[in-house]
């Protein structure tokens, strides 16, 4: 599966959650598929997808969704530490590692490579870290959900991409509609 | 009352309870008084850009934040200030050590003094500049501001600011 077939899979159970989704086509896949207030989508800032939902999940009890991609966390790799000592028991980093940097023509990432993103996040001190098959991920991330506990999920999956539009919302209001959501 | 009390009193007196900071000599002080109080969610970052993320998450959940950094982070923050927290229209307070200025000791941080203010006016970043202890009394007004106007706001302090350096 390439991370658009994922994406629909477990749009409903994304559909119930609070979703910081990651810049460039995650974003896009995910606003094509299930638009909705529940979800903040990133139109710029790579890297930063882990330390919004963290930053968001302490800041309230809803649960929180990442949506990150392996290149994104390789950018910002320093989230891991700051996940791993924050503990949010309503958070979910769901790092969807197709080994390649989707978004600018599949360039290979080094996760595609010799490094092991859950196992740099084990070595980080994240106590919850699950591997699992593109096919599998809907049914880990309800677990994820279901246990209260905080969970870094890496989701092993094709690269390729699927062509769609940008999104041509207005930050404000992406930004504006999700508070909103969040308060409600 | 010490400076860094004074600093974190006007935080709290201002409702924000979400703090992350990247430490400076300069702000020992200050991030231990933001450690100690249990009015402020203390966060550190690795890095200050994962730190302005942290902030934005924080924000749309209803805390208001804040940054502390050094000056240098300005040049690591750039693409973050512009495209999440200007572009999203968020608030942030920046209390920032202005390292490089008089009394500096370590010569490679007059090189990103030099290109301080010039990067946030550059941004369009509003930016105070504390040279002197009294100079903090407008912090209050400060914090009133930024978060009436929902915009990343830069306070600068120098080494003359903190008393100097001590001993090197």
């Amino acid at each position: 599966m390439i991370r658009s077939e994922i994406l629909r899979e477990i749009a409903p159970i994304l559909h119930d959650n609070l979703v910081v989704c990651n810049i460039g086509l995650p974003s896009q896949e995910l606003h094509m598929i299930d638009d909705n207030a529940k979800n903040f989508y990133m139109l710029g800032t790579m890297g930063l997808s882990s330390s919004i939902g963290l930053g968001l999940a302490l800041a309230q009890d809803k649960t929180v969704i990442s949506i990150d991609g392996d290149g994104s966390v390789l950018t910002n790799l320093g989230t891991l530490p700051t996940i791993a000592n924050n503990v949010a028991d309503n958070y979910i980093l769901l790092i969807v590692d197709n080994g390649s940097y989707g978004s600018t023509g599949d360039q290979p990432t080094y996760a595609g490579k010799k490094t092991k993103l859950e196992d740099v996040a084990k070595a980080c001190g994240c106590e919850n870290v699950v591997v699992c098959k593109d096919v599998d991920t809907g049914k880990v991330l309800q677990e994820a959900i279901d246990s209260k506990q905080m969970t870094i999920i890496v989701t092993k999956c094709d690269s390729g991409n699927i062509k769609l539009p940008v999104i041509t919302m207005d930050p404000v209001v992406i930004r504006d509609r999700f508070m909103k959501a969040v308060a409600g | 009352m010490s400076i860094s009390k004074k600093i974190v009193d006007d935080f709290v007196a201002n409702d924000v309870s979400f703090i992350t900071t990247v430490p400076c000599k300069q702000l020992a002080g200050v991030i231990d008084e933001v450690e100690a109080r249990p009015e402020i969610f203390h966060i550190p970052s690795n890095k200050e850009d994962e730190g302005m993320g942290l902030c934005a998450g924080a924000f749309m959940g209803g805390k208001r934040p804040a940054i502390i950094m050094q000056n240098t982070a300005i040049g690591v923050t750039i693409n973050t200030l512009a495209t999440l927290t200007q572009y999203y229209r968020m608030p942030l307070p920046m209390l920032i050590s202005y390292r490089g200025e008089l009394r500096e000791p370590v010569a490679c941080q007059v090189e990103m003094a030099v290109h301080t203010k010039a990067l946030l006016n550059q941004m369009n970043i509003p930016t105070y500049h504390f040279h002197k202890e009294s100079d903090a009394d407008e912090l209050d007004a400060i914090l009133k501001y930024t978060f009436m106007c929902n915009k990343p706001v830069a306070i600068l302090t120098d080494a003359s600011f903190w008393g100097g350096y001590g001993d090197q």
